[in-house]
């Protein structure tokens, strides 16, 4: 159910020395393991007991609440009465007949073709910038970085009065240099950028991680290809790329698998009111399975939907693991 | 790093100063929204939108009449005491299991370590129904409950940062205390907690700040209940339909720009006191990579 293919990717299975799943000794076990087995036994115990809390919690709040939701999907759940009966694939089969499930899932894959992309190149662009500045770089870090510490609330707030199309400062802004912006919040095709310049504004999470990443890359290298007459175009992707690929792949997935998941700023910029007559191109996915869920409260359908959207995630995800053996280089001690 | 300066050449120092001017362009673009918000918050309704950064009426009045017009107050208690309680308990559930897995050795162990790194993968949209379900057969539906119950039994980042410093400390230390009698439960408490502690906070910073932004548990669990008992998001959230012509309201958004200012003060607060918390607990999200 669970697919263990993630702790393979963050290369953070490995557990230390005792790693079960090494079946294959070469050597029958020494008769002194015998002997120790009950303090072995001991702290097996122990060890069980510190890990409880979580085995708990995922056999209720994740396998059991999957099991649960693979039930739901299947069934006709009435909430009023706490009562359901079985459906089929009924539910399964609305994915395909509701048309407004491909137009979320469309907006949302257009999102994140969008997104993803533009955030790992401004987030890489201001750590290669701070990276190159040195001192002074903390400074502007922590600048950066305050647009992540405000809330959701707040940024759609201010975003939906500057994204007004006619008095807002950004069409302003734009009207002073001459080019006539667009109506940012309501013209279908200007909803997505919309979203993606609100998470823009808040790429300096995944700058902090691009930043750290460049610090582990040796300066001799770029010294040496400096010697050998090397630019710094040429530097940059000769030399940072490849030794940060762990941390573009890293965030590639990380922002791929959140883009897929958007409710926040779609939600609170055009679906907070249930009247709401905002276009179909705001209808991200996350959104509407959230109005299946809680203001239909068609339970099955959304259980559906659930899981239409994380085996569409699983694929992603596999799909950019492959991708990424080929180019992705680990340092000597991974 | 001086990557690719060296010496002190007339051309390093011109291309010192264009790497100021750009990084500096770039903070006045994450700033604008602040000063923008901060500016709108303090001006008359019929002015909100003329854009200008330093109001031509300034109104003070406007921080005080939000308290009126929405129980804002009320709201802020509410998050701060469900944010407490989630950040406390992740923090102290996610380090004993951490402790379990980095300390002691079980067969089963990387199997299930590899199923805590598993479930970061998991969309919340497949557990959101059923775990609302299990919280309606537990009857526990319009209490708190729900909005923090889950932390009891840790969170798999959590768990992965509290391990990783966990078997960073020295084995020596722990060897000393076994031979001197202390039990598996001194170990922790004794030793691996207070050792611990810079990475603790930046696990409670964290879910701070993730609860103190969950408008979707908000909208699940509160919204049916009455707007005093609205967490900040949910109440912010409400406020920008309410004041909002579409909602029925006058376009009043200077009240939403004061509230909105308000609730992101914590946060602003939160950070200038765990700067380095955070911004190592994100660096480290990238290691695992």
């Amino acid at each position: 159910m669970v697919v263990t293919d993630p702790a393979s990717i963050t290369g953070a299975a490995d557990s230390g020395p005792s790693a079960p799943g090494t079946a294959h000794e070469k050597t029958p076990r020494p008769p002194v393991k015998r002997r120790r087995s009950s303090a072995a036994r001991r702290e097996a115990i122990t060890g069980y007991l510190f890990i409880a809390p979580w085995i708990i919690g995922f056999l209720v709040f994740t396998a059991g609440a999957m099991i649960f939701s693979l039930v739901i999907s299947f069934s006709d759940y009435n909430v009023a009465t706490n009562a359901s009966r079985p459906a089929g694939v009924e539910n399964y089969a609305r994915l395909f007949d509701d048309p407004k499930v491909a137009v979320s899932l469309g907006n949302t894959l257009f999102y994140a073709v969008m997104a993803v992309p533009l955030e790992i190149v401004f987030a890489l662009l201001l750590a290669v910038l701070l990276a190159r500045l040195g001192r002074g770089a903390g400074f502007f870090r922590t600048l950066y970085y305050l647009p992540k510490m405000t809330p959701a609330v707040a940024t759609a707030s201010v975003f939906l009065l500057l994204l007004n199309g006619n008095t807002g400062a950004i069409n302003r802004g734009l009207a002073a240099i001459g080019i006539e912006g667009p109506q940012w919040l309501i013209d279908p095709a200007w909803v997505k950028p919309s979203i993606v310049l609100m998470t823009l504004w808040g790429v300096s999470g995944t700058m902090v991680i691009f930043l750290a990443a460049l610090k582990n890359v040796p300066v001799e290298l770029y010294e040496v290809a400096a010697l050998d007459g090397a630019g710094p175009i040429r530097r940059f992707f000769a030399i940072t790329v490849p030794m940060i690929s762990g941390a573009i792949f890293f965030n590639v997935i990380v922002l791929t698998i959140a883009a897929l998941q958007v409710f926040d700023q779609a939600y609170l910029l055009f679906w907070r009111d249930q009247t709401n007559a905002s276009p179909e191109s705001s209808l991200f996915y996350g959104v509407y399975l959230f109005q299946q869920a809680f203001r239909q409260f068609d339970f099955g359908f959304a259980s559906a939907m659930a899981w239409l959207l994380f085996v569409i995630i699983m694929l992603i995800t596999l799909v950019q693991v492959r991708f990424s053996r080929r180019f992705v280089f680990y340092g000597g001690e991974r | 790093m001086g990557v690719g300066v060296s010496g002190k050449s007339v051309g390093a120092r011109v291309g010192r100063g264009t790497l100021w001017v750009v990084l500096i362009g770039f903070g006045l673009l994450f700033l604008y929204p602040f000063v923008w918000l901060l500016s709108a918050s303090l001006k008359p309704r019929e002015q909100v939108f003329d854009n200008l950064l330093i109001p031509r009426t300034i109104r003070w009045e406007n921080y005080a009449e939000v308290w009126e017009q929405l129980p804002l107050l009320s709201w802020m208690v509410n998050s701060v005491l469900i944010a407490i309680l989630a950040a406390g308990l992740v923090a102290v559930s996610s380090s004993l299991v951490a402790f379990g897995f980095a300390q002691f050795r079980f067969p089963g162990r990387g199997l299930l370590f590899g199923i805590v790194l598993a479930t970061m993968m998991l969309p919340g949209a497949v557990t959101m129904v059923p775990q609302y379900l299990i919280w309606k057969n537990l009857g526990v539906l319009g209490t708190w409950i729900p909005l923090f119950g889950a932390n009891l039994f840790g969170s798999a980042f959590y768990i992965f940062l509290q391990r990783q410093f966990f078997l960073s400390l020295p084995r020596d230390l722990f060897e000393a205390a076994r031979l001197d009698g202390a039990s598996a439960w001194g170990l922790f408490w004794r030793i691996a907690m207070p050792l611990s502690i810079p990475s603790f906070v930046i696990v409670f910073l964290f879910e701070f700040q993730a609860s103190w932004n969950n408008l979707q548990q908000g909208l699940i669990y509160l919204n049916a209940g009455s707007v005093e008992g609205f967490t900040v998001p949910l109440g912010i959230s409400y406020a920008m339909s309410t004041f909002s012509p579409t909602g029925g309201g006058h376009g009043d958004y200077q009240f939403v720009m004061v509230a909105a200012l308000i609730v992101t003060l914590p946060m602003l607060l939160l950070f200038s006191i765990g700067q380095r918390s955070f911004i190592d607990g994100v660096a480290t999200q990238g290691l695992k990579g």
